[in-house]
């Protein structure tokens, strides 16, 4: 069982990795590889379709699936990696993805939590209800920004804006 | 200078409340060491040799009166009464005790101070020029756009995880102050063909391992795209920089591996596509925080010559100690942290409550922190120099030694820090010792000399017209020689004139070079213009002329 972190509620995730169960799943997140590999299979696909990047993966070969997408899962193997932070910002604003953008990985903890919200993210994966009470602890630590966030995240004070 | 608005201060104490939080898990067990580091470490906070080290940020090396004294302050309550200043404009204070961190840091937030970002892979203390506002050369004040990096750069949520640490310099001047040619992104103010104010952008400095001049990418930005095009050089180092090496993580082996070229094509793509959604710079943000830098209320007062009657120390100290101002009857004094025998950049908390009174009597209570481990009271009136010079003379902080040998950068080394491999402290006391007459001191004059404990390169040594680097041998402590490098006016980095020096021998070695030196030089010429003219060489054939135990 896994858990998600979205809007303060921490709910068991309904979403599947690829080869994580056999039961036949109506909400799949498949690697960012295995998209490109075989687009016709996915994009053809009846279920709910989620990608799941690594640091290491550039957001432009992802780009022209995105409108596919509901969901993707941006990896944060290790703590200190800050290449997570440039993808979520790349898809938010650049690609203005809609969908749901999610942090995993062992390096996501409630100390990038605000980052995160601010670079983009909607929801934490964690594997222990508690791990999510933290993060969204955590989420409420800053109440003012200097930068702007993406697309817009509020808080009660913030210094420098987006052009109009 | 800068006041904090309500932002500013939430913010800062919204940190403090996080690293608060953030110690009591270490300390209760629920951080680990390894899960902690990079938190403490974004906060200022090391682990050295002895002890903990936590480096406060003096942005641009701005100083109010107040805050000198919550500076003095601290060291007393919760360290041993004293504090070291750095080269970038920090204070260290070396031996705070972790579990009194998040009160020290308190403490600094109620005076709109902080050690944010002053360590870990981030964008550390943006610095500036010392002589800021008052330099004749000068085409802007700078420290009205550190202050607005400092603010963008601050937990910025995109760039606060790079691959490697990330040191900005802005310099305003003709003349380079802020050694920004050696900094990850040297901004240069300048003024476009139409006398709009912008920036020349250099990318890819730095000293350390494999030192390097940076590069420009762009002859000329505009003002307000200030932001957007950090972001745009940030985002392209954030995601192409390397992090599979720590040693090879620095954004000036990317620029090296792409090319100058490469890296300009890719960060002008990234800027024009992205400054969309990139803080925007308007006019009116500039403004307001120009609001804060403008000149000091200053009298009209006359140009005042010596009183003739002004003692030998005096004169000395006034020639040396003191620079002009382009305000008449107006001088900057620097206060010397450079005493023979102290350890360079140190400085005891009540000196600095005694300097906090002294700023304020003479010179609108302001204090700046230099990059050579020296203060300076940047706007004194003339009339007011006797009586400024006996007080400095009193607290020690007079020694007429400013630009000349003596006044030398020695980074902590062994004697704090666990990466040295060299006792530079030692060094230097060996240094002051050999070279404390002052008539020799004055006739050798100018000279930069930066002495680095190790490859880190703290110390600066690769732009020392002398620079010494302590290397190890087998165990032992051995110092290599460079001569030829400069930060100011012209970027250069020294050549190593040899095999290096056991640590006896530095002083020795050091004279024989000043010995050369002096045999060489035409009449009036600086030493480093002696070492450009002649070049190394002879130098190097006399410096081991009398030490064949060097190997
Ligand atoms: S140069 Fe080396 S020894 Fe000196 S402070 Fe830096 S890391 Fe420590």
């Amino acid at each position: 069982m896994r858990y998600i972190l979205r809007q303060r509620e921490i709910q068991p995730d309904h979403w599947h990795y690829l080869g994580e169960s056999h039961a036949p799943a109506s909400a799949l997140i498949v690697p960012g590889a295995e998209l490109r590999r075989e687009p016709e299979r996915w994009w053809a696909w009846s279920g709910r379709l989620g990608a799941s990047l690594t640091p290491i993966e550039q957001i432009e070969d992802l780009q022209p699936h995105l409108r596919r997408l509901d969901l993707v899962a941006v990896s944060f193997p290790v703590f200190g990696d800050g290449r997570g932070f440039t993808q979520l910002r790349l898809l938010r604003q650049r690609y203005a993805f809609a969908g749901e953008l999610r942090a995993t990985g062992a390096g996501v903890t409630p100390e990038l939590a605000h980052l995160l919200v601010r670079c983009g993210v909607d929801a934490f994966e964690v594997a222990r209800p508690e791990q999510g009470r933290a993060l969204a602890r955590a989420c409420e630590r800053y109440d003012v920004a200097y930068q702007p966030g993406a697309p817009a995240v509020p808080v009660r004070l913030q210094r420098f804006r987006l052009p109009a | 200078m800068y006041q904090y608005d309500e932002l500013d201060q939430a913010f800062v104490d919204q940190r403090v409340a996080e690293f608060r939080d953030q110690t009591r898990r270490h300390l209760a067990g629920e951080l680990s060491e390894e899960e902690f580091r990079p938190l403490r470490l974004r906060n200022g906070l090391y682990l050295q040799r002895h002890a903990p080290m936590l480096r406060i940020a003096i942005p641009y090396g701005l100083l109010s009166a107040r805050q000198l004294r919550a500076l003095a302050a601290i060291t007393r309550r919760y360290d041993r009464g004293y504090g070291h200043f750095t080269t970038r404009q920090n204070l260290q204070l070396n031996w705070p005790r972790l579990a009194e961190v998040p009160d020290i840091l308190a403490e600094l937030a109620a005076v709109q101070m902080h050690a944010i970002q002053t360590s870990g892979n981030c964008v550390r203390n943006v610095t500036a020029d010392h002589l800021a506002g008052i330099a004749p050369d000068e085409i802007a004040d700078p420290r009205p756009y550190c202050e607005i990096i400092r603010q963008w750069a601050t937990q910025h949520p995109e760039f606060t995880y790079l691959p490697r640490k990330f040191k900005i310099a802005v310099t305003g001047a003709a003349t380079d102050r802020a050694a920004s040619e050696v900094h990850d992104i040297g901004l240069q103010l300048r003024r476009g063909a139409d006398g709009a104010l912008g920036f020349t952008v250099r990318v890819g400095g730095g000293l350390g391992r494999a030192p390097v001049i940076g590069q420009v990418i762009r002859e000329f930005l505009p003002e307000t795209e200030l932001l957007a095009y950090l972001e745009a050089i940030l985002r392209i180092y954030n995601r192409h920089g390397r992090r599979d090496n720590l040693n090879k993580a620095r954004i000036k082996v990317l620029v090296k591996s792409l090319g100058a070229a490469r890296f300009r094509e890719l960060v002008e793509e990234e800027w024009t596509i992205g400054r969309a959604h990139a803080a925007q710079l308007t006019t009116a943000d500039v403004a307001r925080v120009q609001r804060h830098f403008r000149p000091p209320p200053y009298r009209a007062l006359a140009e005042l010559a010596l009183p003739p009657e002004a003692s030998p120390r005096f004169r000395a100290w006034h020639r040396y100690n003191t620079l002009a101002h382009r305000v008449p009857g107006y001088r900057a004094v620097f206060v010397c942290l450079k005493a023979h025998g102290g350890v360079p950049g140190d400085m005891t908390a009540e000196q600095m409550e005694a300097l906090a009174g002294l700023a304020e009597r003479h010179s609108f209570g302001l204090i700046r922190a230099t990059h050579t481990q020296n203060l300076l009271l940047a706007d004194v009136p003339q009339a007011d120099l006797p009586a400024l010079w006996a007080a400095l003379e009193r607290l020690g902080l007079a020694t007429p030694n400013i630009g000349t040998l003596t006044d030398l950068i020695a980074c902590p080394g062994l004697d704090f820090c666990s990466l040295a491999n060299a006792g530079t402290l030692e060094v230097a006391r060996q240094i002051h010792e050999r070279f404390d007459d002052f008539d020799y001191l004055y006739d050798v004059g100018e000279i930069e000399l930066k002495m680095s404990g190790c490859m880190n390169a703290c110390g600066h040594h690769h732009v020392g017209h002398i620079g010494i680097l302590g290397v190890d041998k087998h165990g032992e402590e051995w110092y290599q020689i460079t001569l030829g490098g400069s930060a100011r006016g012209i970027t250069a980095l020294g050549e190593v004139i040899g095999p290096s020096v056991p640590k006896r021998a530095v002083a020795a070695t050091l004279e024989r070079i000043l010995e050369t030196y002096r045999a060489l030089r035409d009449p009036d010429e600086p030493f480093i213009e002696t070492v450009r003219r002649v070049g190394v060489q002879p130098f190097r054939e006399r410096a081991y002329a009398l030490h064949p135990a060097a190997a």
